[in-house]
């Protein structure tokens, strides 16, 4: 008698863009959350709006921590506050004597040149998996799946040696920004979502096309593409944010130091004991801030394709 | 007069049907065969042999898998792994899921403060680490400590002590996963069926309860999409614990990964390092097939 007289197991559940587009329409209910938040003043707003405070503090608040300490004379303990106590671009400077803005420049040209060449590889791949049939298709599929399940760190030792004789080429790519950029090429991940995208795009519209006498390349840059403009940004902030994450390609790719990039580069920022913690957060903040832009300016896509990531499998 | 000028189009299209998807999967298909598969197919080959630099490999067959296998420091090394890969999935989605249930709604400033809260997940893993480091610091000066001088409680030695460094490195990990599962559960909540909670509310169902029977359900398929995903990325934790601890102190957060590094890079056993990779890579490709086969059979059922 206790139970609740529903199934909801059975209950059909809407798709979760019909259930936004209805939530917009009717003026919002205490049942519109999970937990029944109310938006009228009362205990039950101000538990709210504590908890939310205490979700900062715990998820947010450490990266404030992290600017005012770079920009603080000596940051040591206790010192890390929110805010700098005398705020000084010392640290910055002493960084950028430790070589922190050609690390920083190594960073810029891996991310533009592997994520350019992930999307325009991700593009071609996808084009032909959604929109063409071919013998061994199945087989493609799966080998572009498999990229994703086989983990860079599985990898590693034996793609340091490739990496120095790369396999009929016979060049070493160690040492040249091409050593992290070519095996970023090709994600799994990328081509899955923009062929799922193109699967959706009316074929009338290719066809009509192609009655004008299009060919195939004009057809993929002028007609395709411009239509996946929303999987193309969801595609470019995971990539960019899954390239700027790379830790131990950079460091098996590299010959010495000065081919790191800026995130790898803050293991020698603190390994050096003449540089103190200030520099070392200087250089992460330095680290921090490219990925930290992308995500603001395009966190409506990262959300959402994190989703239809997550519902693709 | 249609037919003769379509016919000889038709005829050189066949032609180019079949070459033309091969030219724009090809170069897809050459950077993961040259940086995927070969070097996979390359460690599986090196972990038969006993890898010499100017003399030659030996064959040793099963050596390095025995070896690695037999080695406690290895067998340690699963023991963190397991506790560090289940403990970050399952806290990481408790979290995440308290997270969605707080910030869930429509509001101008729950969007913000989700947009506050999902920082850890677009940081670079080699940033967090570095941030928690000093978060860490282990005298009552670090950040966290002078947190716990108020309440009394006196500095703990979080990363230098091997009884509280794994745990240390396990908060992290659950900070880095939490917000990017939350996203996932919030999608999954803006999918309930708002008059559910209408109808358990006349019911006169508990908050518990309503949880429970309606919520709970709800979100069950993208609790298992995290679930998966998580427990694979937790077997080949890496960076976070490279970056934090490098293993240390007294190998007491080593885990199967920065094991088969320090093998492979610092001691040049490359024969042995691929044998542990090797290894790897079979359970994570087990569990996936495992996982997916499970999935499939639940969404026919």
């Amino acid at each position: 008698m206790s139970a609740p007289a529903i199934d909801p197991v059975r209950t059909p559940v809407p798709k979760p863009a019909a259930r936004s587009a209805e939530a917009r329409r009717t003026t919002p209910t205490r049942f519109d959350t999970a937990l029944g938040w109310s938006d009228r003043p009362g205990p039950g707003l101000a538990l709210r709006i504590l908890l939310c405070v205490i979700a900062l503090a715990v998820f947010a608040a450490p990266f404030l921590t992290i600017v005012s300490g770079a920009l603080s004379t000596k940051p040591s303990g206790s010192s890390l506050s929110f805010l700098p106590h005398h705020p000084t671009l010392q640290n910055i400077r002493v960084a950028g004597q430790q070589g922190i803005w050609d690390y920083f420049t190594n960073s810029l040209v891996i991310a533009g040149g592997a994520l350019l060449l992930q999307l325009v590889v991700s593009v071609l791949a996808a084009y032909a998996l959604a929109r063409h049939r071919f013998r061994g298709q199945a087989l493609i599929l799966t080998l572009f799946m498999l990229t994703m399940m086989l983990p860079e760190e599985v990898i590693a030792i034996p793609l340091s040696l490739v990496l120095g004789h790369v396999p009929v080429l016979g060049i070493d790519l160690k040492g040249t920004v091409w050593g992290v950029i070519l095996p970023l090429g090709a994600w799994g991940f990328s081509i899955m979502l923009l062929t799922e995208f193109m699967k959706d795009i009316p074929v009338e519209i290719e066809e009509a096309a192609r009655i004008d006498g299009v060919g195939e390349f004009r057809l993929l840059w002028q007609v395709v593409l411009p239509l996946c403009r929303p999987a193309l940004g969801v595609a470019g902030v995971l990539g960019f944010i899954m390239i700027w994450d790379q830790y131990l390609l950079p460091l098996i790719a590299a010959n010495d130091p000065t081919d790191y990039t800026v995130t790898v580069a803050l293991s020698i920022l603190r390994s050096d004991p003449q540089v103190g913690s200030g520099v070392v957060l200087a250089g992460a903040v330095m680290a921090l801030v490219p990925s930290l832009v992308v995500y603001l300016l395009l966190q409506r896509s990262l959300v959402t394709g994190i989703a239809a990531g997550a519902t693709k499998g | 007069m249609t037919a003769t000028v379509t016919a000889p189009q038709r005829r050189r299209g066949i032609g180019r049907k079949t070459v033309l998807p091969w030219l724009f999967i090809a170069p897809g298909l050459l950077l993961a065969l040259v940086f995927k598969f070969w070097p996979m197919a390359k460690g599986i080959w090196l972990s038969f042999f006993k890898v010499r630099p100017f003399l030659g490999d030996k064959w040793i067959g099963l050596d390095n898998y025995r070896r690695v296998l037999t080695d406690h420091r290895f067998r340690e090394a699963v023991d963190h792994t397991l506790v560090l890969g289940i403990g970050i999935s399952l806290g990481a989605i408790l979290v995440g899921f308290l997270l969605a249930l707080l910030l869930e709604g429509q509001a101008r400033s729950l969007k913000l403060v989700r947009t506050a809260v999902f920082l850890p997940v677009v940081t670079a893993t080699a940033v967090v680490g570095e941030m928690w480091r000093l978060l860490y610091y282990p005298t009552s000066d670090g950040l966290i400590n002078h947190a716990l001088g108020f309440l009394g409680l006196g500095p703990v030695p979080f990363l230098d002590d091997p009884g509280t460094a794994l745990w240390s490195t396990m908060a992290m990990g659950i900070w880095m996963g939490a917000p990017y599962n939350m996203v996932i559960i919030l999608a999954g909540l803006a999918g309930v069926d708002r008059s559910l909670y209408e109808a358990a509310a006349m019911d006169g169902v508990s908050l518990w309860q309503r949880l429970r029977h309606i919520t709970l359900p709800a979100i069950r398929p993208a609790v298992g999409i995290v679930l998966t995903l998580a427990a694979i990325r937790g077997l080949r934790v890496f960076t976070e614990v490279y970056v934090l601890t490098d293993g240390g102190p007294a190998g007491s957060t080593d885990v199967w990964m920065t094991r088969a590094y320090t093998l492979g890079f610092t001691r040049n056993d490359i024969g042995g390092a691929s044998a542990a990779s090797v290894v790897l890579l079979c359970v994570t490709l087990l569990l996936t097939v495992t996982v997916n086969y499970f999935r499939k059979r639940g969404d026919v059922r």
